[in-house]
């Protein structure tokens, strides 16, 4: 099981709508997986300034002064923005690298969900319209987002278990699906310096793009190595900085529906998120054909 | 004419309503508007009715439908018409994965185009498709009719006991002992009779299409037995 959700806006004018949208389209997945529910929200980018998204288990202690600790780490402004679990950190994009590293030392016990311009990931365990409510997703903004409501099936039910995963600079992944040689890809990958957070499949396989994107593939090349090179059952939606993918596997038996108009690109695991979209009785409404990669960039 | 608004009144109470149609009935027609791609709308119905769904469906609608003649004016999810048992099913729209799965009779008409694994396991249902299908259709069909006017995906027929395939476009692959076979003119009336039913005639003719079925080297079949299935 697990449902996916995904906006991609052509339409400026729907970007303030985005967070609401893509939640009503969450809530309404909350049958295909009730464990978890996380968003990956696209916000746009502040002119020289870059986010870090952190997650804390306890959230009191660890972003009790984290704006000022991490000024004075890097000698550089810092805004944050807490919401629940979850604080934006707004740096210079020439320091998220050593803000990153600093924070591995200030809080050691906080994880990174996210790094880029501009991606935001609040994810946790709990029902997707629980999950939304906490991070008040309703109200955010964005040129694009992606979201998930998971069914645990190869790890723990946990925050970190949670998708989207991120594993590379305003990258993010979701998954229907379980892969099968996950252990396997992740092991190369270490080979290659990757670093993982986890045991969970969906992770390698996010991994596996940020890698093969690193290495200088388009994000349509990069999509198309998932074809050989992992194997099980997957639907994937991938975000990027300027763009949204998909990919099923060559079986596609991880349901999948999309819908095009003039204003979005919407993916839906069911017909069902799409329903309240507007327009979308006259939009162009399809699935998405079996190994067969689909991407749009802005 | 029973109006019902899914949206105002619950998928719930509206398969009750419908189940409660026993035998005869003067309650013969039924529309649901505000299907909003709800799941099992109108499954398990046992009734002679006419219900038309005013919009797209999900999961299961018409699954193990009997006698009711059932109208989606929209599309359909996956498992459209799974188990059907007798009546009629027709989908203005495309459906998605293994629509017809496992029918034991009855008749699915799907105006737009089949996902893949249509007619997975049918076992007597007729499935007449005015576009194309998916790969893996009509995988492990044991009998029954599945007519397409478009093109098949990959893997027709695979594993295929005793159904017939028809198709009328290009097939882009066979599954394992699925082999082309010659159209006689009892397949030419059948396919006939079936394009009428399926709403489909004056679209293409019986002689534009090719037969598919079972080479019979993957079963142990017995032609002794033929007159069992």
């Amino acid at each position: 099981m697990c449902g996916i959700v995904g906006l991609f806006l052509k339409d400026p004018k729907l970007e303030p709508k985005l967070g609401a949208m893509l939640a009503d389209m969450l809530v309404t997945m909350t049958d295909r997986g009730p464990d978890s529910a996380g968003i990956a929200i696209y916000s746009g980018a502040k002119d020289g300034l870059g986010k870090i998204t952190v997650q804390s288990a306890h959230p009191e202690r660890d972003f009790k002064d984290l704006d000022g600790d991490l000024h004075d780490a890097i000698g550089q402004p810092v805004a944050m923005m807490v919401k629940s679990t979850h604080a934006v950190l707004e740096v210079p994009l020439g320091q998220l690298a050593a803000a990153r590293s600093a924070l591995s030392h200030l809080r050691p016990e906080m994880k990174v969900m996210s790094v880029g311009d501009s991606i935001e990931i609040f994810k946790e365990v709990g029902l997707p319209k629980d999950v939304a409510a906490r991070f008040d997703v309703a109200k955010m903004h964005g040129t694009h987002g992606i979201g998930h409501t998971r069914m645990a099936t190869e790890s723990a039910v946990t925050t970190m278990g949670a998708h989207p995963f991120s594993t590379g600079s305003d990258q993010c992944l979701v998954h229907n699906g379980s892969l099968s040689n996950h252990n396997g890809v992740r092991r190369e990958l270490k080979r290659h310096g990757m670093t993982f957070e986890t045991e969970n499949d969906t992770e390698v396989a996010a991994a596996f793009i940020s890698h093969k994107l690193s290495d200088g593939e388009a994000l349509g090349e990069a999509l198309e190595s998932t074809l050989t090179d992992l194997d099980g059952f997957f639907t994937f939606v991938v975000g990027t900085k300027n763009g949204f993918g998909v990919v099923r596997d060559p079986i596609a038996c991880k349901p999948a529906v999309m819908a095009e108009t003039d204003e979005y690109v919407a993916f839906g695991t069911e017909y069902r998120a799409l329903v309240n979209l507007p327009g979308i009785e006259t939009a162009r409404v399809w699935e998405p054909e079996p190994a067969t990669v689909y991407f749009w960039e802005r | 004419m029973q109006n019902f608004d899914l949206g105002k009144e619950g998928l719930r109470a509206l398969n009750s309503a419908l189940h409660a149609l026993k035998g005869q009935t003067n309650m013969t027609a039924w529309e649901v508007v505000n299907p909003k791609g709800a799941h099992a709308i109108a499954a398990g119905v046992d009734a002679p009715v006419d219900i038309t769904v005013r919009g797209s469906t999900g999961y299961y609608c018409a699954g193990m439908n009997k006698q009711a003649t059932i109208r989606i004016k929209g599309s359909a999810g996956p498992g459209v018409a799974e188990n059907m048992i007798s009546g009629t099913v027709i989908i203005d729209g495309n459906a998605s994965q293994y629509a017809g799965a496992t029918g034991r009779g009855g008749l699915l008409v799907i105006k737009g185009n089949a996902s893949s694994r249509c007619g997975v396991s049918m076992k007597g249902i007729d499935i007449v498709v005015h576009g194309s299908i998916g790969h893996m259709s009509a995988f492990m069909a044991q009998s029954g009719n599945l007519v397409v006017l478009g093109d098949a995906g990959d893997a027709l027929g695979d594993s295929l006991y005793e159904a017939r395939l028809f198709v009328r476009g290009s097939v882009k692959s066979l599954g394992a002992d699925c082999i082309e076979k010659e159209m006689r003119p009892e397949h030419l009336a059948l396919l006939a009779d079936l394009l009428k039913r399926g709403e489909a005639d004056g679209m293409a003719r019986p002689e534009e299409f090719k037969r598919y079925g079972s080479a019979r080297n993957l079963y142990n079949f017995n032609i002794d037995n033929a007159s069992a299935y």
